[in-house]
C-alpha cells in the first residue's frame, strides 16, 4: 500500500474558523482519516507527532517573536506547506491594527503591556516560503478539498484566480454596484465562495483577499463616484487584506491623489 | 510525598494556545497554579475604533471560529440597543434559530470531539474510530446539523453574512426550512443518545459551590435576552454589566481575568445554564436531565458534558417550535444612525459574551468593550484546578495531568476568543 501523506495542522494568530472548516467536512471526514496521515493536530489530538510532515496546513497570522521562531521550525520539517486562510495569508481581519502604532494598540486593552510581546501582524510568508494558498475568511470547504485531492495525486491544486463577479455571472446575480450603487468589493476579490454575499442581498466585502492583478483603484473610484466617503472606501481596503501589495495604494489612502 | 511539578505546555483538545503549569510542594500544598493562556492578542477593541457600526458584527465574527454566531448576534443587539432599534419577533426568532444552530454544533464539537476521548481513554476522535465507529459517526451528524442550519439562515457555517443590524439580509425558504425541520425530528433519538451516553461515562466526583451565572428570562430558555442572573442573587440588566462585573490582568496570561464586583471568581457555560434556567427547558429536555440521574443545579463542573446533552435535546425541540412559527415574510430594515451607547449580553455556547459599544453620530465607533466566555471563566478554572488537584495525589503523575486537563476541557475553553 502507498504510504499515507502525514499531514500537521498549526494554528497562528487567528480564530481556528479555517480547522473548522476542515472540520465541517463531515460528509468525507472518515474517508479522509483512511487517506491521510493526521499526525499533529493540537485541536483535535493529544498525541502529536513533531518529526515531519508532507503537507502542513498553517492558520493565523504570525504576531510575535516566538511565532517567527515556530513557523521557521514547521517550515525546516514540512515538504509542502500551505497558507491556510486569509489569516496565514496576510493578516486578515486582525491585520487592521496594523495601521494603529502597536503601543496605542496594547494600551487600550492591557493596564500592564510590559508582559505582552505582540507586533504587527503578519502573513507566514514574510518570514517562511509557501507553497500553496488557500484563500478566505474562511476558504471554502471545496476548495480544502481541491487542495488536498491535489496533493494526493501529486498535481497543482486548481485554485481560481478570477474575480467574484465571474461567480456571480454564473448565478445570474444583478450586479449590486450598477444596478443598487452598493459599495462591492467583488470585481477585485478572489473567487472561490461562490458569490455568497451578492446572492444573499449583501455586497462583496472581500474576504476572499485581492484576485490576481485587480484593478483596485478603478474600484475606488466608481465607489466614489456612488457616493461613498473617502474614509468609507479607505476601511473597505483595510479589512481582509490591507497588508497586500494589490490593496496597498488604497489601505494608504494615496488613490485619490 | 515528592514535589509534584505539572507542565502543560500546550493544552490540546481545546481551541487554541494555553498551558497548564502546577507545582506542589512536599507537604502537599499548591505552591504555583496558572491557567497560563499565551495565544497571542489581536486587539479586536483597538481597532474596532473608528469602524463602522454596520460592520462591527462582520468584524467581531472573526473573534472566533467555533462561536462566530454569538459574536455577530451580541454585537449586532448592543449596536441596536446604541440606536434603539426594536427587532421584528421574526428577527429576534431567526436570531435565536442560527444561535441554537451553532449551539448544537459547538457543543456537539466539544462533547464529542474534544471531550469524549478523555471519557472513553482515548487520545483523540481519530484514534475512537476504530472501536467506536457509530459514537463518531453519531458526533459528525448532529454536528453537520447543526452546520447546515446555520448554513440555511446565514449563508455559511464558519462567519455567516446575512445576519445586518435591523434583520436579515434576506430570508430562507420554506421548503429548506421544512427539509431541515425533517432532519431535527430524525435527531432527536440522537440527542438522547447523546444524554445517555454522557450519564454512563465516568466523571470525577468533584464539586466546588461558585458563582454560577447565565442570562435568563421567565419565557423561554435564554439564550439571545435576558437577565445576567446568578445562583448567589446577581440579577441586572445587561446595560449595568460594568458596574458589577470587573476584569484584571494577570502576568501569566494574555487573557484578563473577571469576577463580580466584591466578590469572587464565577462560572459561566452550559452548566449554569441548566442551573438556572432548568425551569424553562423543553419537557422533553427536562425529562431526559431527570432520567440521567443527575441532579440539578449541580456544581461538579464534569456534569458541564450531560449539560451540554440535555441542552442538545432542547436545542432540538426549540428549533422545531421556532420553525413551525416564523412566517418567513420578507421585512424592511429602517432605521437612523445616532450617537449612542449599547451593550448587550448573549450565551455564547461556552456561557455569557458582553459587548458594547459607543458609537458618534455618524456611526463610528469611539469605543468598544469586549468579554468573551472564556475571559469570564479563566479565573474560576484556575480555583477549581486548586482544589481538585489535592484530590488526585494519590495517582501517577500522568493521570494527575490528564485529569486537570480534563477539568478545563469540561469547561471547552475558546482561548482565541479569551485573548481577542
Amino acid at each position: 500500500m502507498v504510504k499515507k501523506p502525514k499531514i500537521a495542522i498549526f494554528k497562528f494568530t487567528g480564530c481556528a474558523g479555517c480547522q473548522l472548516e476542515l472540520l465541517h467536512l463531515e460528509d468525507i471526514f472518515l474517508d479522509l482519516l483512511e487517506l491521510f496521515d493526521i499526525n499533529y493536530w493540537v485541536m483535535v489530538k493529544r498525541d502529536n507527532d513533531e518529526k515531519e510532515w508532507d503537507i502542513s496546513l498553517v492558520e493565523g497570522g504570525i504576531s510575535t517573536p516566538k511565532e517567527i521562531e515556530e513557523i521557521k521550525q514547521i517550515r525546516k520539517k514540512t515538504k509542502f506547506l500551505v497558507a491556510f486562510g486569509d489569516c496565514a495569508i496576510g493578516g486578515c481581519i486582525p491585520s487592521i491594527r496594523n495601521w494603529i502604532p502597536q503601543m496605542e494598540a496594547e494600551n487600550q486593552v492591557y493596564p500592564d503591556t510590559s508582559t505582552i510581546h505582540s507586533m504587527k501582524v503578519l502573513g507566514i510568508g514574510e518570514y517562511v516560503k509557501v507553497d500553496a494558498i488557500l484563500k478566505g475568511c474562511p476558504p471554502h470547504r471545496e476548495t480544502i478539498v481541491e487542495l488536498l485531492k491535489s496533493a494526493l495525486l501529486k498535481i497543482r491544486p486548481r485554485l481560481k484566480q478570477h474575480p467574484v463577479c465571474v461567480e456571480c455571472k454564473f448565478r445570474d446575480n444583478a450586479c449590486l454596484i450598477t444596478s443598487k450603487k452598493m459599495a462591492c468589493m467583488g470585481p477585485v476579490t478572489s473567487a472561490g465562495c461562490g458569490a455568497i454575499c451578492p446572492s444573499l442581498g449583501r455586497e462583496c466585502e472581500g474576504c476572499f483577499g485581492p484576485m490576481s492583478n485587480p484593478n483596485a483603484s478603478a474600484l475606488a473610484s466608481i465607489f466614489k463616484d456612488i457616493g461613498f466617503s473617502e474614509d468609507d472606501i479607505k476601511r473597505k481596503f483595510r479589512k481582509y487584506a490591507g497588508m497586500s501589495s494589490e490593496f496597498q495604494k488604497e489601505a494608504l489612502h494615496e488613490w485619490k491623489k | 510525598m515528592e514535589e509534584i511539578t505539572i507542565d502543560v505546555n500546550y493544552l490540546a483538545r481545546v481551541e487554541g494556545r494555553g498551558a497548564l503549569n502546577i507545582s506542589i510542594s512536599k507537604d502537599g500544598k499548591v505552591e504555583d497554579l496558572q491557567f497560563r493562556i499565551y495565544e497571542p492578542p489581536r486587539f479586536f477593541e483597538s481597532f474596532l475604533i473608528g469602524r463602522k457600526y454596520d460592520e462591527v458584527m462582520e468584524l467581531t465574527s472573526r473573534i472566533c471560529g467555533i462561536c462566530p454566531v454569538a459574536h455577530q448576534i451580541t454585537a449586532i443587539r448592543a449596536i441596536e440597543n446604541a440606536l434603539g432599534i426594536e427587532p421584528s419577533q421574526q428577527t429576534r426568532d431567526l436570531r435565536k434559530l442560527m444561535a441554537i444552530s451553532a449551539h448544537i454544533q459547538s457543543n456537539v464539537f466539544s462533547m464529542y470531539f474534544l471531550s469524549l476521548p478523555d471519557l472513553m481513554g482515548y487520545e483523540s476522535i481519530i484514534t475512537m474510530t476504530k472501536d467506536n465507529l457509530d459514537i463518531v459517526k453519531r458526533g459528525l451528524k448532529l454536528k453537520k446539523l447543526g452546520n447546515d442550519i446555520t448554513d440555511l439562515i446565514g449563508g455559511r457555517a464558519v462567519h455567516p453574512v446575512t445576519a445586518v443590524v435591523g434583520g436579515f439580509t434576506v430570508i430562507p425558504s420554506r421548503n429548506k426550512m421544512k427539509a431541515i425541520r425533517k432532519r431535527l425530528v430524525e435527531a432527536k433519538q440522537d440527542a438522547y443518545d447523546t444524554v445517555d451516553l454522557f450519564s454512563e461515562v465516568e466523571i470525577p466526583d468533584f464539586e466546588r459551590k461558585c458563582e454560577h451565572i447565565a442570562i435568563s428570562d421567565p419565557k423561554e430558555y435564554s439564550i439571545n435576552h435576558g437577565r445576567f442572573r446568578s445562583t448567589e442573587g446577581l440579577d441586572i440588566d445587561e446595560m449595568e454589566y460594568r458596574d458589577y462585573i470587573r476584569e484584571e490582568q494577570v502576568p501569566y496570561s494574555t487573557a484578563l481575568h473577571s469576577h463580580v464586583k466584591n466578590r469572587s471568581s464565577f462560572m459561566v457555560g452550559p452548566l449554569p445554564r441548566v442551573n438556572i434556567n432548568f425551569d424553562q427547558l423543553s419537557s422533553d429536555a427536562k425529562d431526559a436531565a431527570r432520567r440521567s440521574g443527575v441532579k440539578f443545579p449541580n456544581f461538579n463542573p464534569f456534569v458541564s458534558h450531560l449539560a451540554r446533552a440535555v441542552e442538545l435535546v432542547h436545542d432540538i425541540d426549540e428549533s422545531i417550535e421556532i420553525i413551525d412559527r416564523v412566517p418567513l415574510k420578507e421585512e424592511r430594515r429602517n432605521f437612523i444612525c445616532k450617537a449612542g451607547f449599547g451593550a448587550a449580553i448573549t450565551e455564547a455556547p461556552r456561557g455569557s459574551l458582553y459587548h458594547s459599544y459607543e458609537i458618534d453620530n455618524n456611526g463610528i465607533v469611539k469605543k468598544a468593550d469586549l468579554v468573551p466566555p472564556t475571559a469570564h471563566n479563566a479565573n474560576n478554572i484556575e480555583k477549581d484546578l486548586q482544589e481538585f488537584v489535592l484530590t488526585l495525589l494519590d495517582l501517577s503523575m500522568d493521570e494527575i495531568t490528564l485529569k486537570c486537563e480534563m477539568l478545563i476541557r469540561a469547561y471547552d475553553p475558546c482561548i482565541s476568543c479569551s485573548t481577542h
